[in-house]
């Protein structure tokens, strides 16, 4: 047996988030060193992850298999192919950075409960976090349908606490009403995501009763499936495949979120500290699109193609409709989160182009917005803790008494508008490209949004940086050498992957063209005699 | 006992003195009922002759050694292959001892034994007049709030009573889900009613609303026996048999009729039906299914808690079991009769229970509007009539009882001047004050819930899957509903505990002796490994899933 290589990365954080929960309440700065070690090292595997993955080798690599609850057919089955591998590796990537920006984060909680020395916040802030991450990684690396439900499922459980549990230092309508908004967020985002894992378990369990039906034995695993079905032995009913689709797209449309599902994300992420609403978008949110391209390409090709034209319609409602509620925010945080789902529109429609352009584009994207928004968001975070304030209105004229910090923030809002020669233009770019030359009109409707997003983030940038100096901002001191470090390793990524892609692409090609073939589809060729 | 097939131990005293025959009885198969019923009369005799500040010693010691040896009986039944491929049909046809009987007796005697410890608690409740006391009242029948109750607590008078009741009652238990035939099932539902009856009566606090709870457990209890006792009657008018396999007979019609004197009734199906729902009725009642359900909030609440953990653990699985054996061997010959019914019933009891419990402003109260949605959603996998069912049942009533057990326990703990502070609303921030408590029922209402890696989860799972794999996808979309709509009220009780701000005047957490823990401990412990590490517990209810005919 060779060396289980993806357990370890994904046990590392779990192991240190018990670590840390461990650490005695006296030595608080002790668990922040632990947790951010511990999520370095997970860094340092994820890495040696990806110089092991052999991008032309087989679909899924360093697997590992063993049997786990054989009555139902499940098994503890990993093994990663590009797709994962790349989000394996901005998970890794982005969590020593969460942690890092959120070194003071528990204080508020820690001061609240000053009285009771058995209540940890510190130690139960980081110890969630990197629950979370173990959690995330697991699911990106799951082949197992079953596996990957549970750790889809639990995951809400620590990202329900981190919410509810930690807020900004101060709310604009005071402490008791802050309190009682992020446990209403929390609560929500909590119901929204387990009634949608509650309808997946539905059709999880439906697979079960297809597969033992067919095959004569239930089984979850994903290369099984596939193995069964090139055999011709696995063949659903269309109506069943169609119900057992939309069960886990629900699932899915939740997590990304796709509009008409969206309405937590903008709560949780305005009620939640700026690193862990990083954490959800930039990380747990990519196990939904990162699942429909996964699970419901490759589990059913024919409903997949079947449902194409209505999620495409949702997704480019989600692109316009983010984007616009985004520019009548008020709030600095929901204005991001709207961007986001906006975001999530591009790439959905990315997946659901079904060309490899679109497909690689979605991939990408998905990398290059978790990178984008965590900068953008880290940013907007050290700007609401100097002031204490969420409100658009409450700044301006940042940019004279803190530059750097208002250029850190411009360099976030540039790549969120995709600003050619920053990564999230290359992604866009594939998307657009892969959904034109499969659906030339969704392709226009969603280039619309480019300009909504310039209109967005420019009209952010002028009201809070430029302009004359309010008196609050006055004494603002700029990024301190800790927020430096977050913030300039992600700028200096964002530019390479903009001007050098190709890394990433060389990892994600070969995987998207197995998708590909899972749905049994071939990019459309292009049309010579049109064109004359 | 040789020209008939139809006498069983119970119509041979019909017959004239001289024909009686010696009753044959295996004393090994039931070696686990006999061994708890003695020690019930056992303590009998200790309340009776053993002083008094030495009975609660001895009481305990007899309790928790009569249980785990009649565990060590179970197990070595099941080790012998009784539970598989033995199996047989003991007491002249009474007794069942085969898988699903030997696995929930096991089950059952597990969560006496657990009970029995938290029964014993006597940390909780302040000292009265330099006695440690538990729950119970100091003199059961001191009137409440008169000079008895006054000089019984000063007297420092703790109801010892209590473990022999608790002995009767796991004994008629264990007979429940094994009895054979129709009169050996409503002796075993009164044997371990009665003393119920009797427990709910018996709390130290709210006297009057423990006595309240038990009149009404009471007297719908006996409506519910009365309903299920004419069923049997009727039953045995249709077939001329009580035994299960002789009722069988008549209803798949390899055995038209035997009975001279029934010849006129025989055969007739309304006599079938109408006696089916009725004996239904009475299980279902026991069961907390809707609509028989309205008993579980009033008795939940008003019983002692180590009393409402008890029964809503073990009433439960002795009664989902004996519903089973119903159902697999006396009427699978009427399936596609009770079919819709339970189908109605189990959709009924899955979205009532869970949109009831919504409103619920009492932890205990909320805890049995839970109890009610879970019956419904383990009448799912008893619907969908295969091997798979039984096993999927038989788990999740396993996995069930350990995680009730544990999440009445914590309530014991929680408690201010006027005993346990079972009020929602004082719940609040709890996990402020004792993280460790209420990160522990949290993990009790996760498993409610059925999140993933907890028990619930894996039960959930196993009733839904088997439920699937019989063509019921509507119950399985159903039960879905139901439990997203059920983790909005478990979830409620988590905010509460973690992320409201303590009031001033809040409940303390009492710091419980060695039993409560362990009975916690065990709890959390049997939550967690069927969660994450099921297989050998499902391989076992999977050996246990065929009943003896």
């Amino acid at each position: 047996m060779s060396f289980p290589l993806l357990t370890v990365t994904a046990a590392v954080p779990a192991v240190g988030a018990i670590a840390t929960a461990a650490v005695p309440a006296a030595r608080r700065t002790a668990a922040k060193w632990l947790a951010l070690a511990a999520s370095l090292l997970t860094l340092v595997l994820a890495a040696v992850v990806l110089v092991r993955f052999d991008p032309g080798g087989d679909r899924y690599q360093l697997t590992e298999s063993h049997a786990w609850i054989s009555d139902f057919g499940v098994r503890y089955e990993l093994g990663v192919d590009g797709i994962g591998a790349v989000l394996m590796a901005l998970t890794a990537l982005l969590i020593p950075f969460v942690i890092l920006a959120g070194w003071h984060d528990p204080d508020a909680a820690e001061e609240r409960a000053a009285s009771d020395r058995r209540w940890r916040p510190t130690q139960g802030f980081f110890a969630l976090i990197l629950a979370v991450e173990a959690m995330v990684i697991i699911s990106f690396l799951a082949t197992d349908v079953f596996l990957f439900y549970i750790f889809f499922e639990a995951m809400l459980i620590p990202l329900y606490f981190l919410i509810g549990g930690f807020g900004d230092r101060a709310h604009s309508q005071g402490e008791e009403e802050g309190s009682r908004q992020r446990s209403y967020a929390a609560v929500k985002f909590l119901l929204y995501n387990l009634a949608g894992g509650l309808i997946m378990l539905a059709a999880v369990i439906g697979l079960y009763a297809v597969t033992a039906d067919q095959l004569g034995e239930g089984t979850f695993s994903l290369q099984a499936i596939a193995d069964a079905r090139a055999a011709g032995e696995l063949d659903m009913a269309t109506n069943t495949e169609r119900l057992l689709f939309l069960g886990f797209f629900f699932a899915f449309a939740i997590k990304a979120p796709l509009w008409p599902l969206h309405t937590w994300l903008p709560n949780a992420m305005g009620e939640s500290t700026a690193p862990v609403a990083v954490l959800i978008t930039a990380v747990v949110d990519k196990v939904g699109t990162f699942a429909m391209l996964r699970f419901c390409l490759g589990l059913f090709p024919g409903a997949s193609e079947w449902a194409t034209p209505v999620v495409i319609v949702l997704a480019l409602v989600s692109i316009i409709y983010g984007a616009l509620l985004a520019v009548g925010q008020r709030d600095i945080k929901r204005l991001i989160a709207y961007a986001s789902i906006s975001h999530f529109g591009f790439i959905v429609l990315g997946v659901f182009a079904m060309t490899s352009q679109g497909h690689s584009g979605a991939t990408l994207y998905m990398v290059n917005h978790g990178i984008s928004t965590a900068v953008l968001m880290l940013v907007a975070g050290f700007l609401i803790s100097r002031r204490g304030s969420r409100l658009i209105a409450d700044y301006g004229g940042v940019q004279k008494v803190a530059p750097v910090l208002a250029g850190t923030f411009l360099v976030g809002g540039l790549a969120t508008l995709s600003l050619p020669g920053l990564a999230p233009f290359v992604s866009e770019f594939l998307v657009l490209v892969g959904t034109f030359s499969r659906y030339p009109a969704a392709g226009v409707v969603a280039t619309v949004a480019i300009v909504l997003a310039a209109l967005y983030v420019l009209v952010l940038y002028q009201r809070t940086m430029t302009g004359e100096v309010k008196d609050s901002v006055k004494h603002m001191p700029d990024l301190r050498p800790r927020e430096l470090a977050v913030v300039t390793p992600l700028i200096a990524l964002l530019i390479l992957l903009g001007v050098f892609p190709k890394p990433l692409t060389e990892i994600v090609n070969p995987a998207v063209e197995h998708t590909l073939s899972d749905v049994e589809k071939h990019d459309p060729a292009p049309d010579v005699e049109a064109a004359k | 006992m040789s020209t008939n097939s139809l006498h069983s131990l119970w119509t041979t005293a019909a017959e004239e003195p001289g024909a009686i025959p010696t009753p044959h009885i295996e004393y090994a198969e039931l070696s686990p009922t006999l061994i708890v019923i003695g020690a019930a009369l056992i303590g009998i005799v200790i309340e009776a002759f053993v002083p008094r500040k030495h009975r609660y010693t001895a009481q305990l010691l007899v309790a928790v050694t009569a249980l785990a040896s009649a565990f060590a009986a179970v197990v070595g039944l099941a080790v012998s292959g009784r539970g598989s491929g033995e199996s047989k049909i003991a007491a002249m046809g009474a007794i069942a001892v085969d898988g699903p009987a030997l696995f929930l007796q096991g089950t059952i005697l597990l969560v006496g034994l657990i009970s029995a410890l938290i029964f014993a608690e006597r940390r909780l409740d302040p000292v009265a007049h330099g006695k440690q006391v538990d729950s119970f009242a100091a003199q059961a029948a001191a009137a409440p709030g008169g000079e008895a109750e006054r000089e019984a607590v000063r007297a420092g008078y703790t109801t010892t009573e209590v473990y022999p009741l608790v002995l009767f009652a796991i004994g008629g238990m264990l007979v429940f889900p094994a009895a054979n035939d129709l009169l050996t099932l409503f002796i075993a539902l009164e044997v371990f009613s009665f003393p119920l009856y009797v427990m709910c009566a018996l709390a130290r606090r709210n006297r009057l609303m423990s006595q309240e709870a038990a009149v009404k457990y009471f007297l719908l209890g006996a409506f519910s026996s009365a309903f299920m006792l004419f069923g049997v009657a009727l039953l045995y008018g249709y077939s001329g048999a009580i035994d299960y396999a002789g009722i069988a007979r008549v209803i798949s019609g390899t055995e038209p009729t035997t009975n001279a004197t029934l010849a006129q009734t025989t055969g007739n199906d309304a006599l079938l039906l109408i006696g089916a729902a009725m004996v239904l009725l009475g299980m279902l009642f026991k069961v907390g299914a809707v609509p028989f359900h309205m008993w579980t909030p009033d008795v939940y609440q008003g019983a002692p808690t180590p009393v409402t953990g008890f029964m809503a653990a073990a009433t439960k699985v002795a009664a989902f079991g004996a519903l089973l054996r119903l159902l697999y061997v006396v009427l699978p010959g009427l399936r596609w009769d009770w079919e819709p019914v339970m189908w109605g019933v189990a959709i009924l009891t899955m979205l009532g229970g869970a949109v009831l419990a919504l409103t619920q402003t009492d932890i205990k109260r909320l805890l049995a509007y839970s109890s009610v949605a879970h019956a419904g959603f383990i009448l799912a996998g008893v619907i969908a009539t295969s091997e798979d069912g039984v096993s999927s049942v038989l788990f999740y009533l396993a996995a069930y009882s350990f995680v009730t057990l544990g999440a009445f326990a914590v309530v014991t703990l929680v408690r201010d001047a006027g005993g346990e502070a079972t009020h929602l609303s004082k719940w609040a921030g709890l996990g402020r004050r004792s993280p460790l408590v209420a990160a522990v029922f949290a993990v009790f209402l996760l498993a409610f819930a059925g999140i993933p890696l907890t028990s619930g989860f894996t039960g959930k799972f196993a009733v839904f899957k088997a439920a699937a794999e019989s063509g019921a996808g509507a119950l399985v979309v159903v039960g879905v509903v139901s439990s997203a709509i059920a983790a909005f009220f478990y979830i409620r009780v988590i905010v509460l505990m973690f992320f409201q701000e303590p009031k001033a005047d809040g409940p303390s957490v009492a710091v419980p002796s060695l039993l409560t823990t362990a009975a916690i401990g065990v709890g959390v412990a049997v939550t967690v490994v069927l969660g994450v590490a099921p297989q050998y517990f499902l391989d076992l209810a999977g050996q246990a899933g065929v009943f003896v005919r």
